[in-house]
């Protein structure tokens, strides 16, 4: 038995130690982290939600709250749909290539099913919640002019979207309205924030 | 300490004995004496040097304002601005805790603004002082932070789009962005979830952290020694008691001296707490007079004074490759900077005093710039605004990367041995 000090040993031992418990500090920081995300509560508050869209009549609009956020459902008329493809020129983005939608709402409608227009009424320009001027032409307030096609405009700044929700240009909104995930459930239901089952 | 317990005499009154007995057990005596009665500070200390006491004053009015707020405040996303409005209205006093707390939180960035300042002027910055520099770095840091979280708490319309908009800066980072923003809020929108944590981390994580920071920072100064405006060092000429010539006890001399300063301070912050505690819409913006409404925007989204600088180097920088990150990485970048300056700064002397032109015009114009941006961020992005951001984020950005070749050309006047008047 010695009195000499083995200091390569020592160290070996001291690293490995000090491995051992930084490890087990990232493990103990993992539930105080991860308590941080959305809880079982505010995950159940921002499931998607169904709409029953039955009762929906042709050129109306129903306006739903999904996380915080209004969304928008329009049952668009066969005239409505005509409407859209016809200004293409007037607008800041019309293939939606800057935007913000599930691919399967880049189309020029906008829409798994070109009759129903879901979006979220959330003015790309600084959150404010557009109006629906769903009917073409000057409006009474002045605002609008007689080449209005039909869409909704912010009344905050004065942003337009046609009734795609796809912006025109020289407003200030820089992007067309947003398109959450959705999906049908049968032709009578959408779920807003439930994206469609893949297809085989 | 030993030594301090032997010194009791015979026959001493109960108090020095009461002492003695503390400082056989506590250090007490020696902390006295290391941080105030026996810390030698340069004589030469001139107005600049006020900021660095007033800024602890104003902590400790914070948190002693801030716990009085929470007694009556609700951190919950129906009841926050209604609680508010009953500290304001029902509370006795409430009216000026609450007032202290809001214009406390202006008056902490002005003093802070003006100590970094000075640190620039007289290179407080410099070898030895690089980590008394850093830790002051750290607490703006965190001050920023602290300020953050808790102008969401009064859960008005503009809390809530600052907030808002604030947040959304981590979305833009790649991949993780989206992931990190719901992590952030602890939810898909704004909530109460988050109004909850923000104050959590307001009232008790970010004030220890800015305690600790503090006490680093005060340590490290007294461990090197306070810089002069001559920016020498004092401790080279040392008397024969082995205390430096130039220096005085930071009792009596300075804290007689910072008393005054803080009384013509407390003067100017009772002004506004009593006369303008909102300061034409710069200290308590207007649209935080409605309570938080998620549908509802307001007209106009900005900071609170103290961020904008920071808000206009964010929007300056363009959107390119399909990203905003850019914006936010300057952002980023212009704060972290602030941590190189001790090594960005290459001049052989520290103080203004002995500084070239190039250098003297330099700080005046990056000081200019900066009050700038701060009104540009103040702005809506239009012109003349988007294009003053720009050039002003180009002059911040080249106040601090020029700095190891434009401070090492200057032409410098010698330094004198011992500190002048």
């Amino acid at each position: 038995m010695t009195e000499t000090i083995d200091k390569g040993r020592r160290q070996l031992l001291t690293a490995a130690t000090t491995l051992t418990g930084a490890v087990g500090v990232a493990f103990a920081a993992v539930p105080f982290l991860a308590s941080w995300k959305p809880s079982a509560r505010a995950k159940a508050l921002g499931a998607p939600v169904e709409i029953d869209i039955s009762k929906l009549e042709p050129g109306a609009m129903l306006k739903i709250e999904w996380r915080g956020k209004p969304v928008l459902v329009v049952r668009r008329t066969p005239e409505m749909i005509e409407r859209i493809g016809a200004h293409d020129a007037l607008l800041a983005d019309p293939l939606s290539n800057a935007s913000r939608q599930p691919e399967y709402a880049r189309n020029p409608e906008r829409a798994i099913r070109p009759e129903y227009l879901v979006l979220l009424g959330v003015c790309t320009h600084l959150g404010c919640l557009p109006q629906n001027r769903f009917s073409p032409g000057a409006s009474a307030d002045g605002v609008l002019t007689a080449t209005w096609p039909g869409g909704f405009f912010c009344p905050c700044h004065g942003s337009k979207f046609d009734l795609s929700g796809r912006v025109f240009a020289g407003v200030p909104a820089p992007t067309n309205l947003e398109i959450p995930p959705y999906s049908f459930a049968g032709d009578s239901h959408i779920l807003i924030g439930l994206d469609p089952a893949k297809e085989a | 300490m030993a030594d301090v317990k032997a010194a009791v005499a015979p026959g001493a009154g109960r108090l020095v004995r009461l002492g003695a007995w503390i400082d056989a057990r506590f250090p007490m005596t020696s902390l006295w004496n290391e941080h105030v009665g026996q810390y030698y500070a340069p004589k030469n200390f001139n107005f600049w040097y006020y900021f660095g006491s007033i800024a602890l004053f104003v902590l400790a009015l914070q948190i002693v304002t801030g716990i009085f707020l929470t007694m009556s405040y609700k951190p919950s996303a129906t009841e926050a601005f209604g609680s508010v409005e009953y500290i304001m209205r029902d509370v006795e006093w409430g009216w000026l805790i609450r007032y202290l707390h809001s214009t406390g939180a202006s008056a902490f960035f002005i003093v802070v603004y003006l100590h970094m300042f000075r640190g620039l002027l007289y290179g407080s910055h410099r070898n030895p002082r690089e980590l008394v520099w850093i830790f002051g770095v750290l607490i703006y840091l965190a001050l920023m932070a602290e300020a953050f979280f808790g102008y969401l708490l009064p859960w008005g319309n503009m809390s809530y789009w600052g907030a808002q908009v604030i947040v959304s800066l981590f979305g833009t980072f790649p991949l993780i962005g989206d992931s990190l923003i719901e992590w952030i809020r602890g939810d898909y929108f704004i909530s109460d979830i988050t109004l909850n944590r923000f104050f959590a981390l307001h009232v008790v994580a970010l004030p220890l952290v800015l305690i600790f920071l503090v006490v680093a920072h005060i340590l490290a100064l007294h461990e090197v020694g306070s810089n002069n405006p001559d920016g020498i060092e004092i401790k080279k000429s040392k008397g024969a008691d082995g205390h430096p010539l130039d220096g005085i006890t930071f009792h009596p001399y300075y804290t007689v001296k910072d008393l005054y300063g803080l009384s013509v301070f407390l003067v100017l912050f009772a002004g506004v707490v009593f006369f303008a505690p909102e300061m034409g819409g710069l200290f308590l913006e207007a649209p935080n007079f409605e309570p938080a409404n998620p549908l509802l925007t307001p007209e106009h989204i900005a900071p609170v004074w103290y961020f904008t600088p920071y808000y206009a180097i964010l929007r300056a920088v363009p959107a390119f490759l399909n990203t905003q990150v850019w914006g936010v990485l300057a952002l980023f970048a212009a704060v972290l900077l602030l941590f190189f300056v001790p090594w960005l700064d290459r001049s052989p002397v520290k103080s203004i005093r002995y500084r070239g032109p190039i250098y003297k015009a330099a700080l005046m114009v990056f000081a200019a710039n900066f009050i700038m941006l701060g009104y540009c961020g103040l702005k809506p992005a239009v012109s003349p605004f988007t294009k003053m951001s720009v050039v002003g984020t180009i002059i911040y950005f080249a106040f601090f990367l020029l700095m190891p070749w434009y401070s090492r050309i200057d032409r410098v006047r010698p330094e004198p041995a011992r500190v002048t008047q």
